[in-house]
Protein backbone atom coordinates (compact mmCIF):
# COMPACT_ATOMS: atom_id res chain seq x y z
CA UNK A 1 0.00 0.00 0.00
CA UNK A 2 1.62 3.43 -1.38
CA UNK A 3 0.58 6.54 0.99
CA UNK A 4 2.02 9.72 0.25
CA UNK A 5 1.53 12.58 3.32
CA UNK A 6 0.14 16.29 2.11
CA UNK A 7 0.31 19.13 4.44
CA UNK A 8 -1.97 22.63 4.32
CA UNK A 9 0.23 26.09 3.95
CA UNK A 10 -2.63 28.45 3.98
CA UNK A 11 -6.45 29.14 4.33
CA UNK A 12 -6.64 32.47 3.01
CA UNK A 13 -5.05 35.10 1.00
CA UNK A 14 -3.10 36.54 4.26
CA UNK A 15 -3.07 33.49 6.29
CA UNK A 16 0.01 33.04 8.64
CA UNK A 17 3.21 31.59 7.11
CA UNK A 18 4.76 29.88 10.59
CA UNK A 19 2.82 27.34 11.02
CA UNK A 20 3.57 26.23 7.28
CA UNK A 21 7.06 26.27 7.57
CA UNK A 22 6.86 24.36 11.15
CA UNK A 23 4.91 21.65 8.89
CA UNK A 24 7.91 21.90 6.22
CA UNK A 25 10.85 21.48 8.51
CA UNK A 26 9.09 18.86 11.52
CA UNK A 27 6.20 17.13 9.36
CA UNK A 28 8.11 14.63 7.01
CA UNK A 29 5.71 15.82 4.01
CA UNK A 30 6.04 14.81 0.71
CA UNK A 31 3.58 18.01 -0.84
CA UNK A 32 2.66 21.31 0.56
CA UNK A 33 -0.08 23.15 -0.59
CA UNK A 34 -1.29 27.13 -0.19
CA UNK A 35 -4.84 28.18 -1.01
CA UNK A 36 -4.58 32.17 -0.87
CA UNK A 37 -7.38 33.00 -3.22
CA UNK A 38 -10.53 34.47 -2.01
CA UNK A 39 -13.63 34.92 -4.49
CA UNK A 40 -12.79 38.14 -5.30
CA UNK A 41 -9.01 38.49 -4.62
CA UNK A 42 -8.34 37.15 -8.27
CA UNK A 43 -10.49 40.46 -9.14
CA UNK A 44 -8.14 43.15 -7.11
CA UNK A 45 -5.36 41.17 -8.75
CA UNK A 46 -6.67 41.76 -12.36
CA UNK A 47 -6.63 45.90 -11.81
CA UNK A 48 -2.80 45.52 -9.89
CA UNK A 49 -1.90 43.58 -13.17
CA UNK A 50 -3.36 46.55 -15.58
CA UNK A 51 -1.21 48.65 -14.25
CA UNK A 52 1.76 46.95 -13.79
CA UNK A 53 2.58 44.14 -15.84
CA UNK A 54 5.03 42.31 -13.23
CA UNK A 55 2.35 42.23 -10.68
CA UNK A 56 -0.87 40.94 -9.57
CA UNK A 57 0.01 37.83 -7.76
CA UNK A 58 -0.91 37.18 -4.41
CA UNK A 59 0.49 40.07 -1.85
CA UNK A 60 2.29 37.57 0.21
CA UNK A 61 4.16 35.49 -2.52
CA UNK A 62 7.81 37.05 -2.16
CA UNK A 63 6.87 37.29 2.37
CA UNK A 64 6.41 32.99 2.19
CA UNK A 65 8.38 32.45 -0.80
CA UNK A 66 11.64 34.14 1.82
CA UNK A 67 10.27 31.33 4.48
CA UNK A 68 9.29 28.06 2.25
CA UNK A 69 12.35 28.49 -0.03
CA UNK A 70 15.16 27.94 2.46
CA UNK A 71 12.94 25.50 4.11
CA UNK A 72 12.26 23.21 1.44
CA UNK A 73 16.26 23.16 0.57
CA UNK A 74 16.75 21.50 3.81
CA UNK A 75 13.24 19.77 3.85
CA UNK A 76 12.65 18.72 0.28
CA UNK A 77 8.93 19.13 -0.31
CA UNK A 78 7.26 19.67 -3.32
CA UNK A 79 5.09 23.56 -2.76
CA UNK A 80 1.56 23.59 -4.43
CA UNK A 81 -0.01 27.22 -5.01
CA UNK A 82 -2.59 29.38 -6.19
CA UNK A 83 -0.91 32.15 -4.97
CA UNK A 84 -0.08 33.49 -9.31
CA UNK A 85 -4.02 34.98 -8.95
CA UNK A 86 -4.28 36.95 -11.58
CA UNK A 87 -0.48 36.59 -13.01
CA UNK A 88 1.00 33.28 -12.53
CA UNK A 89 3.53 34.18 -14.89
CA UNK A 90 5.04 36.79 -13.12
CA UNK A 91 4.70 35.49 -9.66
CA UNK A 92 7.15 32.28 -11.45
CA UNK A 93 9.02 34.92 -12.41
CA UNK A 94 9.72 36.51 -9.05
CA UNK A 95 10.19 33.30 -7.06
CA UNK A 96 12.68 31.59 -10.26
CA UNK A 97 14.46 35.24 -9.38
CA UNK A 98 14.44 34.83 -5.35
CA UNK A 99 15.60 30.92 -5.87
CA UNK A 100 18.55 32.53 -7.64
CA UNK A 101 19.28 35.08 -5.59
CA UNK A 102 19.62 32.56 -2.24
CA UNK A 103 21.67 30.13 -4.17
CA UNK A 104 19.20 27.63 -4.14
CA UNK A 105 19.41 25.21 -7.39
CA UNK A 106 18.01 21.90 -9.78
CA UNK A 107 14.46 23.91 -8.84
CA UNK A 108 11.53 23.07 -12.00
CA UNK A 109 8.84 25.54 -11.64
CA UNK A 110 5.91 24.94 -13.24
CA UNK A 111 3.30 27.64 -14.05
CA UNK A 112 -0.37 26.77 -14.87
CA UNK A 113 -2.65 29.48 -17.15
CA UNK A 114 -5.74 29.87 -19.06
CA UNK A 115 -8.14 30.55 -16.15
CA UNK A 116 -8.32 34.42 -17.16
CA UNK A 117 -10.79 34.50 -20.05
CA UNK A 118 -11.66 38.10 -19.16
CA UNK A 119 -10.70 39.27 -22.87
CA UNK A 120 -13.59 36.34 -23.71
CA UNK A 121 -16.51 37.94 -21.95
CA UNK A 122 -18.22 39.25 -24.64
CA UNK A 123 -18.47 35.35 -25.74
CA UNK A 124 -20.99 34.31 -22.77
CA UNK A 125 -23.10 37.45 -22.64
CA UNK A 126 -26.09 34.87 -23.00
CA UNK A 127 -24.76 32.54 -20.33
CA UNK A 128 -27.31 32.94 -17.01
CA UNK A 129 -25.41 34.15 -14.01
CA UNK A 130 -26.07 32.02 -10.64
CA UNK A 131 -26.72 34.32 -8.81
CA UNK A 132 -30.48 35.84 -10.10
CA UNK A 133 -29.87 33.90 -13.21
CA UNK A 134 -29.73 36.88 -15.54
CA UNK A 135 -28.07 37.27 -18.64
CA UNK A 136 -24.12 38.09 -17.91
CA UNK A 137 -24.87 41.02 -20.63
CA UNK A 138 -27.69 42.47 -18.38
CA UNK A 139 -24.97 43.27 -15.78
CA UNK A 140 -24.89 46.88 -16.59
CA UNK A 141 -21.30 47.09 -14.71
CA UNK A 142 -17.37 47.81 -15.89
CA UNK A 143 -16.37 43.79 -15.68
CA UNK A 144 -12.38 44.05 -14.34
CA UNK A 145 -11.70 39.37 -14.36
CA UNK A 146 -12.89 36.46 -15.95
CA UNK A 147 -11.41 32.94 -14.14
CA UNK A 148 -12.33 29.65 -15.02
CA UNK A 149 -11.83 27.49 -12.35
CA UNK A 150 -9.71 24.90 -13.28
CA UNK A 151 -9.17 21.28 -12.30
CA UNK A 152 -6.30 18.99 -11.25
CA UNK A 153 -5.36 17.83 -14.62
CA UNK A 154 -3.17 20.51 -15.48
CA UNK A 155 -1.31 20.38 -12.19
CA UNK A 156 -0.94 16.87 -12.21
CA UNK A 157 0.94 17.28 -15.71
CA UNK A 158 3.36 19.75 -14.19
CA UNK A 159 4.16 17.09 -11.23
CA UNK A 160 4.46 14.55 -14.26
CA UNK A 161 7.01 16.81 -15.41
CA UNK A 162 9.21 16.89 -12.70
CA UNK A 163 7.84 19.97 -11.35
CA UNK A 164 9.20 21.02 -7.56
CA UNK A 165 6.98 23.98 -7.15
CA UNK A 166 3.16 24.14 -9.42
CA UNK A 167 2.13 28.17 -9.43
CA UNK A 168 -1.74 28.42 -10.75
CA UNK A 169 -4.22 31.21 -10.95
CA UNK A 170 -7.79 30.11 -9.84
CA UNK A 171 -7.81 26.47 -9.72
CA UNK A 172 -10.84 24.93 -7.57
CA UNK A 173 -9.74 24.69 -3.84
CA UNK A 174 -9.51 21.33 -3.73
CA UNK A 175 -8.15 20.41 -6.72
CA UNK A 176 -4.86 21.57 -5.38
CA UNK A 177 -5.02 19.20 -2.80
CA UNK A 178 -5.75 16.24 -5.13
CA UNK A 179 -3.24 16.64 -8.22
CA UNK A 180 -0.53 15.15 -6.16
CA UNK A 181 -2.83 11.82 -5.60
CA UNK A 182 -3.55 11.54 -9.19
CA UNK A 183 -0.05 11.95 -9.81
CA UNK A 184 1.66 9.54 -7.10
CA UNK A 185 -0.76 6.79 -7.50
CA UNK A 186 -1.53 7.02 -10.87
CA UNK A 187 -5.54 7.47 -10.46
CA UNK A 188 -7.65 7.53 -13.84
CA UNK A 189 -9.39 11.16 -14.50
CA UNK A 190 -12.79 8.55 -15.27
CA UNK A 191 -12.12 6.60 -11.46
CA UNK A 192 -14.74 9.37 -9.81
CA UNK A 193 -15.00 7.20 -6.66
CA UNK A 194 -11.31 8.17 -6.49
CA UNK A 195 -11.93 11.36 -7.14
CA UNK A 196 -14.48 11.49 -4.90
CA UNK A 197 -12.07 10.64 -2.06
CA UNK A 198 -9.14 13.07 -3.45
CA UNK A 199 -12.01 16.39 -3.27
CA UNK A 200 -12.55 15.53 0.22
CA UNK A 201 -9.13 15.76 1.26
CA UNK A 202 -8.61 18.99 -0.46
CA UNK A 203 -12.54 19.89 1.50
CA UNK A 204 -11.06 19.08 4.49
CA UNK A 205 -7.37 20.85 3.92
CA UNK A 206 -7.85 24.11 1.73
CA UNK A 207 -8.96 26.39 4.84
CA UNK A 208 -5.63 25.15 6.89
CA UNK A 209 -5.99 25.38 10.80
CA UNK A 210 -9.91 25.52 10.43
CA UNK A 211 -10.49 21.78 10.51
CA UNK A 212 -7.17 21.59 13.50
CA UNK A 213 -8.91 23.67 16.38
CA UNK A 214 -9.74 27.04 14.40
CA UNK A 215 -12.61 28.56 13.96
CA UNK A 216 -13.63 26.19 16.86
CA UNK A 217 -13.62 27.22 20.56
CA UNK A 218 -16.17 28.23 22.77
CA UNK A 219 -14.98 28.43 26.41
CA UNK A 220 -16.74 26.08 28.71
CA UNK A 221 -18.20 24.20 26.02
CA UNK A 222 -15.32 23.59 23.81
CA UNK A 223 -12.44 24.27 24.48
CA UNK A 224 -8.67 24.76 22.85
CA UNK A 225 -5.46 24.42 23.96
CA UNK A 226 -3.01 27.05 23.26
CA UNK A 227 -5.34 28.34 20.09
CA UNK A 228 -2.41 31.34 19.61
CA UNK A 229 -0.11 28.94 18.43
CA UNK A 230 -2.37 26.85 16.54
CA UNK A 231 -0.82 24.53 14.19
CA UNK A 232 -1.84 23.30 10.89
CA UNK A 233 -3.16 20.31 9.29
CA UNK A 234 -1.45 17.39 7.44
CA UNK A 235 -2.85 14.31 5.80
CA UNK A 236 -1.87 10.51 4.80
CA UNK A 237 -3.84 9.82 2.26
CA UNK A 238 -3.40 5.89 0.77
CA UNK A 239 -3.42 4.98 -2.67
CA UNK A 240 -7.23 3.89 -2.00
CA UNK A 241 -7.90 7.28 -1.11
CA UNK A 242 -7.62 6.82 3.07
CA UNK A 243 -7.73 9.73 4.91
CA UNK A 244 -5.76 10.51 8.57
CA UNK A 245 -5.51 13.61 9.30
CA UNK A 246 -2.79 15.41 12.17
CA UNK A 247 -1.18 18.26 13.41
CA UNK A 248 2.00 18.23 14.97
CA UNK A 249 2.87 17.75 18.24
CA UNK A 250 3.94 20.76 20.70
CA UNK A 251 1.87 22.89 18.36
CA UNK A 252 -1.84 24.51 19.56
CA UNK A 253 -5.16 23.63 18.56
CA UNK A 254 -7.27 20.66 18.56
CA UNK A 255 -7.66 17.70 16.39
CA UNK A 256 -10.68 15.92 16.88
CA UNK A 257 -14.03 14.18 15.66
CA UNK A 258 -15.78 17.79 16.24
CA UNK A 259 -13.17 20.05 14.55
CA UNK A 260 -13.08 17.77 11.52
CA UNK A 261 -17.20 16.90 11.36
CA UNK A 262 -17.17 21.07 11.20
CA UNK A 263 -15.10 21.63 8.40
CA UNK A 264 -16.54 18.51 6.87
CA UNK A 265 -20.15 20.30 5.80
CA UNK A 266 -18.50 24.23 6.05
CA UNK A 267 -19.98 25.60 2.90
CA UNK A 268 -21.51 22.52 1.25
CA UNK A 269 -24.58 22.68 -0.01
CA UNK A 270 -26.26 19.14 -1.19
CA UNK A 271 -23.53 17.02 0.73
CA UNK A 272 -25.01 14.28 -2.25
CA UNK A 273 -23.52 16.95 -4.71
CA UNK A 274 -20.45 18.54 -4.30
CA UNK A 275 -19.66 19.96 -7.74
CA UNK A 276 -15.42 20.49 -8.57
CA UNK A 277 -14.52 20.40 -12.16
CA UNK A 278 -12.54 16.98 -12.01
CA UNK A 279 -16.01 15.41 -10.55
CA UNK A 280 -19.09 15.56 -8.42
CA UNK A 281 -18.58 14.50 -4.98
CA UNK A 282 -20.95 12.82 -2.83
CA UNK A 283 -19.33 13.28 1.13
CA UNK A 284 -23.20 12.33 2.46
CA UNK A 285 -21.92 8.85 3.82
CA UNK A 286 -18.70 9.73 4.77
CA UNK A 287 -17.38 8.35 8.32
CA UNK A 288 -15.25 10.57 10.50
CA UNK A 289 -13.15 8.38 13.41
CA UNK A 290 -10.06 8.48 15.43
CA UNK A 291 -7.34 6.32 14.31
CA UNK A 292 -7.46 2.36 15.27
CA UNK A 293 -3.93 3.49 16.48
CA UNK A 294 -4.94 6.47 18.70
CA UNK A 295 -2.82 9.00 16.11
CA UNK A 296 -5.53 11.45 13.79
CA UNK A 297 -8.58 11.28 12.79
CA UNK A 298 -9.80 8.71 10.58
CA UNK A 299 -11.85 9.94 7.35
CA UNK A 300 -13.34 7.62 4.86
CA UNK A 301 -16.44 6.84 2.54
CA UNK A 302 -16.40 9.71 -0.26
CA UNK A 303 -17.62 8.76 -3.34
CA UNK A 304 -17.88 10.46 -6.81
CA UNK A 305 -20.00 10.26 -10.60
CA UNK A 306 -18.74 12.02 -13.78
CA UNK A 307 -17.93 15.76 -13.83
CA UNK A 308 -20.68 17.92 -15.21
CA UNK A 309 -18.39 18.89 -18.15
CA UNK A 310 -18.91 22.58 -17.30
CA UNK A 311 -16.48 24.85 -15.56
CA UNK A 312 -17.94 27.56 -12.78
CA UNK A 313 -16.32 31.15 -14.02
CA UNK A 314 -16.36 33.97 -11.53
CA UNK A 315 -16.78 37.33 -13.65
CA UNK A 316 -15.71 40.46 -11.19
CA UNK A 317 -17.18 44.01 -11.89
CA UNK A 318 -17.30 47.34 -10.15
CA UNK A 319 -19.72 47.62 -8.31
CA UNK A 320 -20.06 51.04 -6.81
CA UNK A 321 -18.96 52.12 -3.13
CA UNK A 322 -20.14 50.81 0.54
CA UNK A 323 -19.64 53.86 3.28
CA UNK A 324 -19.32 52.59 6.93
CA UNK A 325 -19.35 54.52 9.91
CA UNK A 326 -19.69 54.46 13.96
CA UNK A 327 -20.61 56.57 16.98
CA UNK A 328 -20.54 55.53 20.50
CA UNK A 329 -22.68 56.17 23.60
CA UNK A 330 -22.92 54.73 26.83
CA UNK A 331 -24.22 54.84 30.31
CA UNK A 332 -27.86 56.26 30.74
CA UNK A 333 -29.95 56.25 27.66
CA UNK A 334 -27.53 55.25 25.55
CA UNK A 335 -29.46 52.72 22.86
CA UNK A 336 -31.83 55.90 22.80
CA UNK A 337 -29.09 57.99 21.55
CA UNK A 338 -27.69 55.85 19.45
CA UNK A 339 -30.56 55.38 17.41
CA UNK A 340 -31.15 59.43 18.02
CA UNK A 341 -27.57 59.61 15.98
CA UNK A 342 -28.59 57.06 12.89
CA UNK A 343 -31.87 58.83 12.70
CA UNK A 344 -30.25 62.23 12.12
CA UNK A 345 -28.01 60.96 9.45
CA UNK A 346 -30.78 59.12 7.30
CA UNK A 347 -32.53 62.44 7.55
CA UNK A 348 -29.70 64.85 6.93
CA UNK A 349 -29.28 62.55 3.68
CA UNK A 350 -32.70 62.97 2.78
CA UNK A 351 -32.96 66.86 2.91
CA UNK A 352 -29.43 67.18 0.85
CA UNK A 353 -30.93 64.29 -1.68
CA UNK A 354 -27.64 62.39 -2.03
CA UNK A 355 -28.04 59.78 -4.20
CA UNK A 356 -27.75 56.62 -2.17
CA UNK A 357 -28.70 53.41 -3.28
CA UNK A 358 -29.16 51.70 -0.31
CA UNK A 359 -28.88 52.95 3.62
CA UNK A 360 -29.06 50.46 6.74
CA UNK A 361 -28.68 51.14 10.28
CA UNK A 362 -27.14 48.59 13.30
CA UNK A 363 -26.63 48.90 16.60
CA UNK A 364 -23.33 47.24 17.89
CA UNK A 365 -23.57 45.13 21.11
CA UNK A 366 -27.88 45.03 20.65
CA UNK A 367 -28.98 44.41 17.61
CA UNK A 368 -26.08 44.04 14.69
CA UNK A 369 -25.73 40.56 13.87
CA UNK A 370 -29.53 38.81 13.52
CA UNK A 371 -31.78 41.32 12.60
CA UNK A 372 -34.29 40.69 15.20
CA UNK A 373 -33.82 36.56 15.26
CA UNK A 374 -32.89 36.85 18.47
CA UNK A 375 -33.96 39.35 21.01
CA UNK A 376 -32.99 42.58 21.24
CA UNK A 377 -32.30 44.61 24.92
CA UNK A 378 -33.92 47.20 25.92
CA UNK A 379 -31.12 48.76 27.53
CA UNK A 380 -27.08 48.49 27.35
CA UNK A 381 -24.66 50.57 29.00
CA UNK A 382 -22.51 50.84 26.04
CA UNK A 383 -23.10 50.36 22.20
CA UNK A 384 -22.21 51.93 18.95
CA UNK A 385 -24.06 53.22 16.03
CA UNK A 386 -23.07 51.71 12.74
CA UNK A 387 -24.48 53.29 9.83
CA UNK A 388 -23.80 51.63 6.32
CA UNK A 389 -24.64 52.91 2.70
CA UNK A 390 -24.23 51.80 -0.66
CA UNK A 391 -23.71 54.34 -3.38
CA UNK A 392 -23.00 54.57 -6.99
CA UNK A 393 -20.40 57.58 -6.62
CA UNK A 394 -17.89 58.10 -4.51
CA UNK A 395 -19.04 61.79 -4.06
CA UNK A 396 -22.10 60.50 -2.44
CA UNK A 397 -20.22 58.31 -0.67
CA UNK A 398 -17.92 60.99 0.90
CA UNK A 399 -21.22 63.17 1.84
CA UNK A 400 -22.39 59.79 3.87
CA UNK A 401 -18.89 60.21 5.56
CA UNK A 402 -19.60 64.03 6.39
CA UNK A 403 -22.98 63.31 7.92
CA UNK A 404 -21.60 60.57 10.07
CA UNK A 405 -18.44 62.85 11.54
CA UNK A 406 -20.92 65.60 11.99
CA UNK A 407 -22.77 63.69 14.58
CA UNK A 408 -19.83 65.27 17.10
CA UNK A 409 -20.97 68.67 17.06
CA UNK A 410 -24.42 68.13 15.92
CA UNK A 411 -25.36 65.12 17.18
CA UNK A 412 -26.88 63.41 20.33
CA UNK A 413 -24.61 64.28 23.68
CA UNK A 414 -21.59 62.20 24.66
CA UNK A 415 -20.93 60.37 21.40
CA UNK A 416 -17.33 59.40 20.68
CA UNK A 417 -15.23 57.52 18.28
CA UNK A 418 -16.24 57.86 15.57
CA UNK A 419 -14.56 56.48 12.47
CA UNK A 420 -15.55 55.63 8.88
CA UNK A 421 -14.74 53.88 5.91
CA UNK A 422 -15.19 53.79 1.98
CA UNK A 423 -14.38 50.93 -0.13
CA UNK A 424 -14.39 50.65 -3.67
CA UNK A 425 -16.55 47.29 -4.44
CA UNK A 426 -15.59 44.89 -6.31
CA UNK A 427 -18.21 41.93 -6.74
CA UNK A 428 -18.83 38.71 -8.57
CA UNK A 429 -21.06 37.07 -10.68
CA UNK A 430 -21.29 33.34 -11.20
CA UNK A 431 -21.66 31.87 -14.66
CA UNK A 432 -20.95 28.26 -16.19
CA UNK A 433 -18.78 27.84 -19.63
CA UNK A 434 -18.13 24.47 -21.48
CA UNK A 435 -14.89 23.07 -20.30
CA UNK A 436 -13.45 22.61 -23.67
CA UNK A 437 -14.01 26.61 -24.58
CA UNK A 438 -11.00 26.33 -21.60
CA UNK A 439 -7.79 26.02 -23.03
CA UNK A 440 -5.20 25.89 -20.20
CA UNK A 441 -1.35 25.09 -20.84
CA UNK A 442 1.78 24.74 -18.65
CA UNK A 443 5.24 26.35 -18.63
CA UNK A 444 8.13 25.36 -17.23
CA UNK A 445 11.03 27.18 -15.56
CA UNK A 446 14.50 25.71 -13.97
CA UNK A 447 17.04 27.35 -11.83
CA UNK A 448 19.91 25.08 -12.64
CA UNK B 1 -33.10 23.07 26.62
CA UNK B 2 -31.50 24.69 23.53
CA UNK B 3 -29.47 23.51 21.05
CA UNK B 4 -25.87 24.72 21.89
CA UNK B 5 -26.45 22.25 25.47
CA UNK B 6 -26.00 19.75 22.66
CA UNK B 7 -24.55 20.15 19.72
CA UNK B 8 -22.14 22.82 17.72
CA UNK B 9 -22.48 24.52 14.71
CA UNK B 10 -20.33 26.32 11.83
CA UNK B 11 -21.51 28.53 9.41
CA UNK B 12 -20.32 29.41 5.38
CA UNK B 13 -21.68 31.58 2.48
CA UNK B 14 -22.05 31.14 -0.97
CA UNK B 15 -23.53 34.66 -2.66
CA UNK B 16 -26.35 35.62 -0.86
CA UNK B 17 -26.56 32.03 0.61
CA UNK B 18 -25.82 31.01 4.12
CA UNK B 19 -25.18 27.39 4.97
CA UNK B 20 -25.27 26.17 8.66
CA UNK B 21 -24.38 22.83 10.13
CA UNK B 22 -25.89 21.53 13.63
CA UNK B 23 -23.51 18.56 15.06
CA UNK B 24 -25.07 16.78 18.15
CA UNK B 25 -22.02 16.07 20.75
CA UNK B 26 -23.27 12.73 21.20
CA UNK B 27 -25.01 10.68 18.27
CA UNK B 28 -27.75 9.53 20.72
CA UNK B 29 -28.96 13.19 19.96
CA UNK B 30 -29.09 12.88 16.87
CA UNK B 31 -32.85 11.26 16.79
CA UNK B 32 -34.06 14.38 19.00
CA UNK B 33 -32.64 17.02 16.98
CA UNK B 34 -33.96 15.43 13.75
CA UNK B 35 -37.49 15.67 15.19
CA UNK B 36 -37.48 19.08 16.19
CA UNK B 37 -34.85 21.27 13.95
CA UNK B 38 -36.71 20.58 10.80
CA UNK B 39 -36.25 23.02 7.87
CA UNK B 40 -39.83 24.25 9.28
CA UNK B 41 -38.56 25.14 11.93
CA UNK B 42 -35.48 26.67 10.77
CA UNK B 43 -37.20 28.70 8.35
CA UNK B 44 -39.67 30.17 10.89
CA UNK B 45 -36.59 31.04 13.46
CA UNK B 46 -35.14 33.25 11.04
CA UNK B 47 -37.59 34.53 9.22
CA UNK B 48 -36.94 38.44 10.54
CA UNK B 49 -33.88 37.66 8.03
CA UNK B 50 -36.78 38.21 4.63
CA UNK B 51 -38.23 35.83 2.23
CA UNK B 52 -35.74 33.25 2.65
CA UNK B 53 -36.05 29.25 1.74
CA UNK B 54 -34.81 26.55 3.27
CA UNK B 55 -33.50 23.51 2.91
CA UNK B 56 -32.16 20.62 5.27
CA UNK B 57 -29.65 18.02 4.32
CA UNK B 58 -28.34 15.07 6.38
CA UNK B 59 -24.94 13.69 6.96
CA UNK B 60 -25.85 9.96 7.85
CA UNK B 61 -22.83 8.70 9.18
CA UNK B 62 -21.27 11.94 10.91
CA UNK B 63 -24.35 12.06 11.84
CA UNK B 64 -25.49 15.93 11.47
CA UNK B 65 -27.52 18.22 9.40
CA UNK B 66 -27.00 20.61 7.22
CA UNK B 67 -29.04 24.13 6.59
CA UNK B 68 -29.10 25.91 3.38
CA UNK B 69 -30.54 29.24 3.64
CA UNK B 70 -31.23 30.90 0.32
CA UNK B 71 -31.23 34.69 0.58
CA UNK B 72 -29.76 35.15 3.66
CA UNK B 73 -26.95 37.49 3.51
CA UNK B 74 -28.44 41.20 2.01
CA UNK B 75 -27.63 40.23 -1.18
CA UNK B 76 -24.76 38.53 -1.12
CA UNK B 77 -21.66 38.75 0.03
CA UNK B 78 -19.81 41.20 -2.27
CA UNK B 79 -23.30 43.18 -2.46
CA UNK B 80 -24.63 43.27 1.52
CA UNK B 81 -24.54 45.94 3.86
CA UNK B 82 -24.58 44.02 6.94
CA UNK B 83 -21.63 44.38 9.46
CA UNK B 84 -21.19 40.70 8.97
CA UNK B 85 -21.14 40.05 5.61
CA UNK B 86 -20.80 36.44 5.42
CA UNK B 87 -23.68 35.50 8.00
CA UNK B 88 -20.50 33.77 9.79
CA UNK B 89 -22.24 34.84 13.05
CA UNK B 90 -25.76 32.54 12.53
CA UNK B 91 -24.61 29.72 13.60
CA UNK B 92 -24.85 31.03 17.43
CA UNK B 93 -28.39 32.01 16.48
CA UNK B 94 -29.22 28.35 15.26
CA UNK B 95 -27.87 27.46 18.84
CA UNK B 96 -30.06 29.41 20.73
CA UNK B 97 -33.18 27.52 19.51
CA UNK B 98 -35.00 25.72 21.93
CA UNK B 99 -36.24 22.23 21.56
CA UNK B 100 -38.12 19.63 23.86
CA UNK B 101 -35.89 17.23 25.71
CA UNK B 102 -37.37 14.34 24.89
Amino acid sequence: MKKIRIGSGAGYADDRIEPAIDLINRGNLDYICFECLAERTIAIAQNQKLADPNAGYNDLLEYRFKKILPAIKAHPTKVITNMGAANPVAATKKIVEMAAAYGIHHLKIATVSGDDITDQTSNYGANKMMEDHQPLSSLNRKVISANAYLGARAIVEALNQGADIVVTGRVADPSLFMAPLIHEFGWDFADYDKLGKGTLLGHLLECAGQVSGGYFADPGYKDVENLWNLGFPFADVTDEGDITLHKLPDTGGLLSTDTVKEQLIYEIQDPTKYYTPDVIADFSNVQVEPAKDGDGIHVMGATGRAKTGDLKVSVGYEDGYITEGGINYGGHNAFNKAKLATEIVRKRLQLLKVPVDAFKEDYIGADSLYHGVLPVPEHVSEIRARIAARTSSLAAAKEVVREVKSLYTNGPSAGGGVRTITQKIVAIASITVPENDIRTHVDYEEVK
Amino acid sequence: MKLYDIAHSRTGDKGNTSTISLIPYKEADFALIKKYVTDEAVAKWFAPLGPIKVTRYEFFKVPALNFVIENALGGGVTHSLNIDRHGKSYSSALLEMAIPDK
